[in-house]
C-alpha cells in the first residue's frame, strides 16, 4: 500500500489540515455500500414478508419522492441559509428511503426489478430506478410539482408532522430494523417540522403578499391531507402484526400539531374535507399506485441516466 | 495456535488502528471521539470486524468511513477486515468524547450541549432553539443564530456579536 501521508500535521494551520493527512479519504465511486451490512433483517415471526416489504416501501417512497421534490430547490432557494436548510432535509429523507428500500429488499426479494446478469445496481437503487410510477406507493401529497417557497413550507410541515407521529410510533415495531430506522428518523423529522413551523409562522405574519403566498400553497395541498389519514389494507396488516402503524391512529395527534400551528399563524383551517370525515381508504391514490402526472415526470428526471445504464457503477 | 494473550494483543492493535481513523468531515475528529465506531472484535481466526453506526441517516460519509477503517486495520496486519453497521440505539451528540469536545472547540467549532430528551409526543417548537453556545473563538455567550442548518447536516450557522465572527455549532441530537 502505498504511504500517502505527505503532510504534517502542523504544516498548516487550517482546521481542515486534517483532509490532507491521508488523500485515500477521498477514494469515493469505487464501490457500493450496502446499508444494511450486517445487520440482522430476518423478518420477525408471524409476519408476512411481502407485507412488511410493501409497507417499506411506502414510507421509503414517501421518504424518495419528496427528498426528489427538495432537492430540485437546490441552487435555487430564495437565499443561500433556506438553500442549504432544503438540502439538508432532502438528504436526511433520501438517507431514510435508502434505509426502507433496503430492508423492503431484504423482506421480500421478488419485490426487487431484475436487471441484466452481471449487473452491479444495489436492491434499493432498483427499486428507486427501476420501478415504474404505478409500481411507487407514496402518497400523493410528496409528488405535487413544486411551486413557490411558500408551498414547499407548507409541504414540508403537513408531511413532516404526519412522518413523524407515524415514525415516533413505529420506533416500538417489532420489525428491529424498521423500529431503527424510525427512531433515527424522529431525530431528523422533529427539526424539519420546526423549520417549517417556524416559516409557516413568518409568512402568516409577514407580508400581504407572503401570507397570499402562504394561503394558495396551503389551498393547493390541501386535498392532498386526508389521503395521509387513510388506511390502506397493508398498512392495515403491517399493524395487525405489529410491524407497522394504521394511519388512522395518528390524526388526532398531528390534528392538534397543525392547528397549534395555523392558530399561531392567525390562518383558518381550509375547508375542503379532512380527516376528521371518512378515514376508510376508497382506492385510486398513491398506496394504490395511482399517482398525477407530476410523479411521471419526477422519476423521468430521476431514473433516466440509471436506466441507460442498467450496468452502471459510480 | 493462537493464545488468549495473542488474542489479547490483536485486538488491541486492532482498536488502536480503528480508533485512529478519522472522520471525513471532522477530520478534526476520529471516529471513536465523534461516537460513530461501536465495537471492534477479533474473531479466533484473525478477522477483525469494526461497527460503526451512521450519525443521520442521509450521512454520505459512510462508505468513505468503511474504505478509511478497512484500510488501516489492513495496515496494521489484519488482511481479515470488515465494516459491519449499526442502526441502534440511534447516534447522538452526547456520544462525542471530551477530547472530541476539545477537538471541535479548538478547530473553531462549538461543541453541542446535552441532546435533548423527552417522554411523551415530539414537543413543536416554533420560536427559535435556544441553546447556551460561546463563541468558539472569543469565548462571548453574545451570539445569534444565522441559520439552524450548516454545511454539514450536523451543524447550525452561529454569528459572534462580540467578535463578528461566524461559527459552526454541532446541533444536539
Amino acid at each position: 500500500m502505498p504511504d500517502v501521508r505527505t503532510h504534517e500535521p502542523d504544516d498548516h494551520d487550517s482546521a481542515y489540515s486534517g483532509l490532507l493527512v491521508n488523500d485515500a479519504h477521498w477514494a469515493f465511486g469505487t464501490d457500493f455500500e450496502d446499508p444494511l451490512a450486517g445487520v440482522d433483517t430476518t423478518v420477525p415471526d408471524g409476519v408476512d414478508p411481502a407485507t412488511l416489504a410493501t409497507y417499506c416501501l411506502m414510507l421509503g417512497d414517501d421518504a424518495l419522492v419528496l427528498s426528489q421534490r427538495l432537492g430540485e430547490w437546490c441552487s435555487n432557494a430564495p437565499d443561500l441559509e433556506e438553500d442549504i436548510a432544503l438540502s439538508n432535509i432532502a438528504l436526511d429523507l433520501l438517507g431514510q428511503a435508502r434505509l426502507l428500500l433496503a430492508r423492503a429488499a431484504a423482506a421480500d426479494a421478488s419485490q426487487v426489478p431484475a436487471l441484466p446478469d452481471g449487473s452491479p445496481v444495489p436492491d434499493e437503487d432498483r427499486l428507486a430506478y427501476f420501478r415504474d410510477a404505478q409500481q411507487f406507493r407514496n402518497v400523493r401529497l410528496a409528488e405535487v410539482a413544486n411551486g413557490d417557497f411558500a408551498q414547499t413550507i407548507v409541504r414540508i410541515l403537513l408531511f413532516s408532522s404526519w412522518r413523524l407521529a407515524l415514525l415516533d410510533r413505529l420506533s416500538r415495531s417489532r420489525d428491529a430494523v424498521l423500529a431503527a430506522v424510525a427512531a433515527k428518523g424522529v431525530k431528523e423529522l422533529t427539526y424539519h417540522r420546526d423549520f417549517a413551523g417556524r416559516w409557516f409562522l413568518t409568512l402568516a405574519r409577514g407580508t400581504e403578499e407572503s401570507r397570499r403566498r402562504l394561503l394558495a400553497g396551503l389551498a393547493e395541498l390541501w386535498p392532498y391531507w386526508s389521503e395521509l389519514f387513510e388506511t390502506y389494507d397493508v398498512e392495515r396488516a403491517a399493524a395487525l402484526s405489529g410491524v407497522g402503524v394504521d394511519p388512522a391512529d395518528v390524526a388526532a395527534e398531528v390534528e392538534a400539531v397543525l392547528d397549534q400551528v395555523l392558530s399561531a399563524s392567525g390562518v383558518d383551517r381550509p375547508v375542503l374535507p379532512s380527516p376528521t370525515g371518512a378515514r376508510e381508504h376508497t382506492g385510486h391514490k398513491g398506496r394504490d399506485g395511482v399517482h398525477t402526472e407530476a410523479l411521471t415526470e419526477l422519476l423521468a428526471e430521476l431514473q433516466v441516466v440509471a436506466r441507460a445504464h442498467p450496468r452502471g457503477q459510480w | 495456535m493462537i493464545t488468549a494473550l495473542d488474542q489479547d494483543r490483536a485486538l488491541e492493535r486492532a482498536r488502536d488502528a480503528a480508533s485512529a481513523v478519522v472522520d471525513p468531515e471532522l477530520p478534526m475528529l476520529t471516529l471513536a471521539d465523534l461516537g460513530v465506531l461501536r465495537d471492534v472484535s477479533v474473531g479466533e481466526d484473525g478477522a477483525v470486524v469494526a461497527a460503526i453506526t451512521p450519525t443521520y441517516s442521509g450521512c454520505p460519509a459512510m462508505a468513505a468511513m468503511r474504505d478509511d477503517l478497512v484500510r488501516e486495520l489492513r495496515a496494521a496486519g489484519f488482511a481479515d477486515a470488515r465494516v459491519r453497521v449499526v442502526l441502534e440505539p440511534a447516534w447522538t451528540t452526547d456520544w462525542i468524547t471530551p477530547a472530541g469536545r476539545a477537538a471541535l472547540a479548538a478547530a473553531g467549532i462549538s461543541p453541542p450541549g446535552p441532546a435533548p430528551r423527552r417522554s411523551g409526543p415530539v414537543p413543536l417548537r416554533l420560536t427559535p432553539t435556544r441553546r447556551a453556545v460561546r463563541c468558539p473563538r472569543c469565548g462571548s455567550d453574545d451570539v445569534v443564530v444565522g441559520s439552524e442548518f450548516g454545511s454539514t447536516a450536523c451543524k447550525a450557522l452561529y454569528r459572534c456579536q462580540a467578535c463578528l465572527e461566524p461559527f459552526e455549532h454541532v446541533k444536539e441530537i
